[in-house]
């Protein structure tokens, strides 16, 4: 790759012979180079055309009687009478519930405990162990949620886990936590910040690190304390960063991720009364019962309230930006 | 004198200063240090578990130090050693292979999208960068890899899903559109095709987002799960992480099943293998993380993450 990657460059040294010529070719080539870019383009452009806009056409499932045998476009159309059964049922609405009071959880947790350690690591940021505080924080992203539901296995087992273990020691009730559902907002926030927390605080501390050292001189020789410091200048500096964050995160609302609760809850159904959410409720009703139908309603509602949001989101932070600092995603 | 005595006062003003911002730096440390243990301690006790003699284990209980040391959790495992190196070959194969191809995928597309004067830059961008508002979703997407494309049970289908993510396409162009044009118009001067400039210029300037990405897709094949959850029903075909679910569902089924006691104990691994097992599934991914994490840190400042 080197070897090769120096040869243009040395030829370039070498005087170009008759270059008005080069140059007329050159404008010749403009069609020929961006025939390869399309050739370039085209095997991920036919990726994203099969995988990302034929299942567009897939929502139509949505609003049919479907059958696997009669195909999408063969199956009988129903109209809404899908959403009306979705509505109509109450695991539908409860996973709803369940995803937007989850996710405003996780939001609001993730967001304070990411900007609090990104403040603590710009504290320190001098030291020469940041980088392996860095390196624990990120690790538990990529530990694969099946293995976080085994270790959350190993601490919440009823008979041998290490927390009941404690209880036990303490002389407390064990707790038998996979058959108490009101526990689990609060283990899903922890585990949600676990695996979170070391990624949202990287994203806000190389915000920081941006920010202009003078500002905190000038300040400190005001007089301001740390705290100060903090909610006058990092604060407000970082604020459209947040504010991005913020934004994509509630636009996602009705969107759960599909490992934390499906693996870490171990899919108990005498837990889903607080952890069914949409993604595993869509995920039942395809696989487990099996009513395509039903599922691709649920997932029509999700996406189609997932996109007026971000655009709503995006015209919202337009006018509100000020011109020299453009939020807007688009 | 009044100079002396405001000298001593201003010193010792500092010197309190300089202690306080030491004490508080000392303390900042212990914070951070008790969170970065924090995010170390479930592995740690899923290691531990896997050194736990079975029996112990039931006992006592989970600890982050084996109540009583034993190997014979991976003595088992390796006594039969060919379901794991299956899900192994299997998640090495997808892993490579898909990394491979999605950056085959991905670099040219987004070396297209980050020349200014691509005539189709804008309506192609377009029709990239759309998908990331709206998505047909799981349903859509389940129906056609089973009734139109037909991969289910095949490698296909572990390979296919991740090999184009939009937003890892979107750094790609960002980091190639900020490529000095100076090398490629020189490049061109010379009479170099694009296709040319492309792999001999833009790709070696380019590895540092390269490696970023080609890490976030192998981490993504190695800890997928949910692919074969929809898509393979072959025991042959499992990857390592299905294979550790699958092998939790079943001892949660057996345990269930427990008081009608029709299954024999002998099917399912005990519960210090399935630790074992675990350790022997997440520590390739963790070595990857650890080799690697300086693309990591940058891929975070990139915005790899959504």
């Amino acid at each position: 790759m080197d070897a090769s990657f120096e040869q243009p460059m040395k030829t370039s040294v070498v005087p170009v012979a008759a270059p008005r010529k080069r140059f007329e070719s050159l404008r010749g080539h403009k069609f020929s180079r961006n025939l390869v870019w399309l050739l370039m383009s085209l095997p991920a452009i036919l990726w994203i055309l099969v995988f990302k806009y034929m299942t567009l056409f897939g929502v139509w499932i949505a609003f049919t009687d479907f059958k696997v045998r009669r195909g999408v476009f063969g199956s009988d159309f129903v109209g809404l009478d899908n959403f009306r059964f979705l509505f109509a049922t109450d695991t539908a609405l409860r996973a709803t519930a369940n995803t937007i009071f989850l996710n405003v959880l996780f939001i609001t947790g993730g967001l304070v405990a990411s900007l609090l350690i990104a403040w603590l690591m710009y504290e320190i940021y001098s030291s020469k162990l940041t980088r392996f505080y860095q390196t624990m924080l990120l690790l538990p992203r990529f530990i694969s949620w099946v293995v976080v539901g085994y270790f959350v296995y190993a601490l919440l087992a009823t008979d041998n886990g290490l927390i009941n273990n404690i209880l036990r020691n303490v002389g407390l009730q064990p707790i038998s936590w996979y058959a108490t559902p009101q526990a689990w907002p609060g283990i899903l926030l922890l585990t949600s910040l676990w695996s979170g927390m070391g990624i949202g605080s990287l994203i806000y501390l190389s915000g920081m690190l941006a920010i202009d050292l003078q500002l905190f001189e000038a300040a400190r020789i005001d007089g301001a304390n740390k705290w100060q410091q903090f909610s006058h200048i990092t604060l407000p500096i970082i604020l459209p960063l947040v504010v991005i964050n913020l934004l994509l995160s509630l636009a996602f609302i009705l969107n759960a991720d599909f490992g934390l609760f499906f693996q870490v809850t171990r899919n108990q159904p005498l837990l889903y009364s607080t952890t069914d959410v949409l993604d595993t409720y869509i995920y039942r009703s395809l696989i487990v019962t099996q009513n395509v139908s039903m599922a691709a309603a649920a997932q029509f509602y999700q996406s189609i309230v997932g996109f007026v949001l971000v655009l709503l989101f995006n015209w919202i932070v337009r006018r509100i930006e000020r011109a020299d600092e453009p939020l807007a995603l688009f | 004198m009044a100079t002396y005595s405001q000298k001593l006062r201003e010193q010792k003003r500092l010197d309190t200063d300089r202690l306080m911002n030491l004490l508080s730096r000392f303390s900042i440390h212990i914070v951070i240090i008790l969170l970065s243990l924090g995010c170390l301690f479930p592995l740690l006790l899923i290691v531990s578990a896997s050194f736990t003699d079975e029996i112990a284990l039931t006992r006592f209980g989970y600890n982050l130090i084996p109540t009583q040391f034993s190997t014979d959790a991976y003595a088992a495992i390796f006594r039969t050693p060919g379901v794991i190196i299956r899900a192994y070959l299997v998640t090495i194969f997808t892993t490579v292979v898909g990394t491979i191809l999605a950056l085959a995928l991905m670099s040219p597309l987004a070396y297209a999208l980050s020349r200014p004067d691509f005539i189709l830059r804008k309506p192609l961008s377009l029709f990239v960068f759309f998908t990331m508002l709206f998505s047909g979703g799981i349903v859509p997407y389940y129906i056609l890899m089973t009734q139109y494309l037909r991969v289910q049970d095949t490698v296909l289908a572990l390979i296919l899903p991740y090999l184009v993510v939009v937003y890892y396409v979107l750094i790609l162009r960002t980091y190639f559109a900020a490529l000095p044009s100076e090398l490629i118009d020189a490049a061109r001067v010379d009479g170099a095709g694009e296709f040319r400039i492309f792999l001999s210029i833009a790709l070696p300037l380019a590895k540092p987002a390269l490696a970023t990405i080609a890490l976030f897709t192998a981490l993504n094949y190695w800890n997928d799960w949910t692919t074969a959850l929809y898509f393979v029903r072959d025991p042959q075909l499992y990857p390592l992480q299905y294979m550790l679910y699958i092998i939790q569902s079943n001892a949660q089924a057996m345990q269930l099943q427990g008081s009608v006691g029709n299954i024999t104990v002998g099917e399912v691994p005990t519960q210090t293998a399935r630790m074992a097992m675990a350790v022997l599934a997440t520590g390739p991914a963790a070595l990857m993380f650890l080799v690697f994490q300086r693309y990591l840190v940058r891929g975070v400042t990139l915005g790899a993450f959504r």
